[in-house]
């Protein structure tokens, strides 16, 4: 065995190769971004001709690792926690199902937000879909599951959602590997059809399939070895972890558990041990990361029994991702600060680069849209441009979701207002944007999009972006009149003919795409340095 | 031996290269060790940090808790202020002293010197200067290391040893050059221990 310093998201990454991995799909998305970078870079990935292109968006995404997993072989499917309510029709669906070759879909999820719009628990979705789900406590833990788990998946025919957190993701601790795999021949399942079409008579059948799979389930949650129970003498309490929280509860017991502990790393919810925990002890305490998943079962299946806290009385925090801390708290430990944070420390939010092209497109679209007084509505996206929210620009009204900058204009268009703009980067145009263009133009909506392309997916770090180089066309293509798709530089030194361009398409009566285009600064710097080597 | 670090500075400082030297002498020493980084959007010119902790023991908790910390290292000085809640008593801040300005209400140098001199343990240091008269202000992170290497528990050697592996196919002139920024560092601290 050997042993490395890996990120939670490169352990993940290494153990899918050593696991005999075909390909990974995914789309970038803080926290869960360097598991395929990782694979990209890998070179026994690329000897092996290990897929690791990155997909237009995580539906596309899950859909070819299901499509993989069908014709036999082993597939990845990463993306942030907001990225599986893009996946999540294929992701219900590959339940019904199931798979082939062994397939694990990866949630990193995001609680306290660090670089997110929510905090939602995808657990919950694991749940919904009736799937198994493993949840590491450690870097360790998290390539064991995955080296295991295309076996587990395998065995029980069904997808396996890994779901890990920021801490757990970006976190780097040694990690033992182990012997490299050879990937799974291909090999397409005789009984494919009575699986994959889910026409309703054929989807009746798979569900009570999935029903029954539960029992087998649970049985392997019960016997998994990442679920473990520590006994110990004071019954006064019993505590319950999911995850890293057992991490942080064992910060604060350096000299070994005083209380006995479950420990949960696989679900469903491994019922027997959660029982043997309730008898032995007088009250049972929840530490989780995310939402009060376990709790709220317990509460479920315990309605007479013993007192249960959590986050759900207050016990721990509703929202926010755990820390040492707040379990201590929790578990009525004296927390000993010594300083405070002096006064004079200022907040320093995150800020575009300068000299970023974004900088150039709010500077020259504030100017016009400050010529339309309170009336025109700018609708935000999701990306490095998010941040033209903040002084000096305080140019959006709006930040949602994927692709909700046009179509979300398209609505307020639709309801009167006057100018609605939108503004979107280039590659969550083509991860959600498309599909809204094209409503607008079957509507010729009175709308103005801003797609500020800087030819990169730069907030995550500058991935490849699926439509650079051929924006235009694939604008033209959906229907946009070719006058009104409206290409410029954006340089301070251009400002008035931006303006002047940005004014006629706002004054034009229906779908016009404007197209600010610049290199990302950061990427640009790295290609650079890298030609001078 | 257990030594729990808080790395801080603005977002593109590069305070992740000071934690690969560190990760790489632990890794060396046989040590074990846990870093979480911060990754996304708070590295575009935001406050960043990451917590960095090694033992000779295996370590549960990839965060440390409050009041924890036996050690601030700190690319700008207001940052390095941000995170004293998380300083032992007797834990050291060892901080840059040239501001990093991209806020309006930034504050004045007085107020930031007065601040840190109420702290019992401190080493501030002009780390560009220190790097420039090493021979490039490109070195000034690894200036900051070697100020911070009197309190880390591994050997200067080991430190030594990480830089000439990490520098090393950079060829001879950078790790001696680095190496002499280090020992800067190091010097700077010494006079203060």
């Amino acid at each position: 065995m050997e042993k490395h310093l890996f990120l939670g998201d490169e352990a993940i990454a290494q153990a899918a190769i050593d696991a005999g991995l075909s390909g990974v799909y995914a789309y970038p998305g803080t926290p869960s971004t360097e598991i395929t970078e990782y694979i990209q870079n890998s070179p026994i990935a690329r000897e092996r001709g290990i897929h690791s292109h990155w997909s237009a968006n995580e539906k596309t995404a899950m859909e070819a690792a299901l499509g993989m997993s069908y014709a036999g072989k082993r597939s990845l499917c990463c993306m942030k926690h907001v990225g599986m309510n893009v996946a999540a029709d294929c992701f219900m669906n590959a339940a019904m199902s199931g798979i082939n070759g062994g397939m694990i879909i990866v949630t990193a999820d995001d609680p306290s937000m660090h670089s997110s719009q929510n905090e939602q628990d995808n657990r919950l979705y694991g749940h919904f879909a009736m799937l198994p789900m493993l949840e590491p406590s450690n870097q360790q833990e998290a390539y064991d599951m995955v080296y295991h788990g295309f076996e587990l998946s395998e065995r029980l025919g069904y997808p396996i959602l890994l779901r890990i957190t920021t801490r757990m993701a970006h976190s780097r601790a040694g990690v033992e590997t182990a012997a490299l795999r050879e990937e799974n021949e291909m090999n397409c399942p005789a009984d494919g059809r009575q699986r994959y079409i889910l026409l309703p008579a054929l989807a009746r059948k798979r569900f009570r399939a999935l029903i029954e799979a539960q029992d087998v389930f649970m049985e392997a949650s019960e016997q998994s070895a990442y679920n473990q129970y520590f006994d110990a003498s004071d019954k006064s309490l019993g505590v319950i972890t999911t995850g890293i929280a057992f991490n942080y509860l064992s910060e604060n017991y350096p000299e070994g558990f005083t209380h006995p502990v479950l420990k949960i790393a696989q679900y469903p919810i491994p019922r027997k041990l959660v029982e043997r925990l309730v008898e032995e002890c007088d009250e049972i305490l929840v530490l989780e990361e995310g939402y009060p998943y376990v709790e709220e079962q317990l509460k479920g299946f315990l309605a007479n029994g013993p007192c249960v806290h959590g986050r759900l009385d207050g016990t721990l925090q509703r929202d926010g991702e755990l820390t040492p801390d707040a379990v201590g708290q929790a578990l009525g430990k004296t927390i000993e600060r010594y300083y405070a944070i002096p006064e004079i420390v200022e907040q320093r939010p995150p800020a575009l680069c300068q000299g970023c092209g974004h900088r150039d497109m709010y500077e020259a679209l504030n100017e016009v849209v400050a010529e339309y007084g309170g009336a025109a509505k700018v609708f935000g996206d999701i990306g490095c441009y998010t941040l033209g929210a903040l002084p000096p620009f305080r140019a959006i009204d709006s930040c949602i979701d994927m692709g909700a900058s046009i179509t979300m204009a398209k609505g307020a268009a639709d309801a009167g207002v006057f100018p609605a703009i939108s503004v979107i980067g280039d590659s969550t145009f083509t991860h959600s944007g498309m599909t809204g263009l094209l409503d607008c133009v079957n509507e010729n909506t009175n709308i103005t999009i801003v797609i500020s392309d800087n030819e990169t997916t730069a907030m995550t770090g500058g991935q490849d972006s699926a439509g650079t180089g051929r924006l235009e066309s694939i604008c033209a293509g959906i229907g946009v009149d070719p006058a009104h798709i409206r290409v410029m530089i954006p340089l301070k030194k251009n400002y008035e003919e931006m303006k002047r361009i940005i004014r006629e398409e706002i004054e034009y009566k229906g779908v016009s795409v404007l197209i600010p285009r610049r290199e990302c600064i950061q990427t640009l710097a790295r290609k650079k340095k890298a030609s001078k080597k | 031996m257990k030594t729990d670090i808080i790395l801080s500075g603005v977002g593109g400082q590069g305070i992740l290269s000071i934690a690969a030297v560190i990760g790489e002498a632990a890794l060396e020493e046989g040590l074990y060790m846990k870093q979480a980084e911060v990754h996304g959007m708070s590295q575009r010119g935001g406050d960043v940090q990451s917590n960095l902790r090694l033992s000779d023991e295996p370590i549960a908790s990839d965060l440390i808790p409050l009041g924890h910390a036996d050690l601030i290292i700190s690319l700008e000085p207001m940052e390095s202020l941000r995170y004293l809640p998380y300083l032992r008593k007797e834990g050291w801040l060892v901080t840059n002293s040239r501001p990093f300005i991209n806020i309006p209400r930034y504050p004045e140098t007085e107020r930031l010197e007065a601040e840190l001199a109420k702290l019992p343990h401190t080493v501030v240091l002009d780390v560009e200067q220190l790097a420039k008269e090493a021979g490039s202000v490109r070195a000034a992170n690894i200036v900051m290391l070697g100020a911070a290497t009197p309190f880390l528990g591994i050997d200067y050697e080991k430190i030594e040893e990480g830089i000439r592996r990490i520098f090393g196919r950079k060829g001879e002139e950078v790790v001696a050059m680095n190496l002499k920024a280090l020992k800067a560092g190091f010097d700077k601290a010494n006079e203060r221990k």
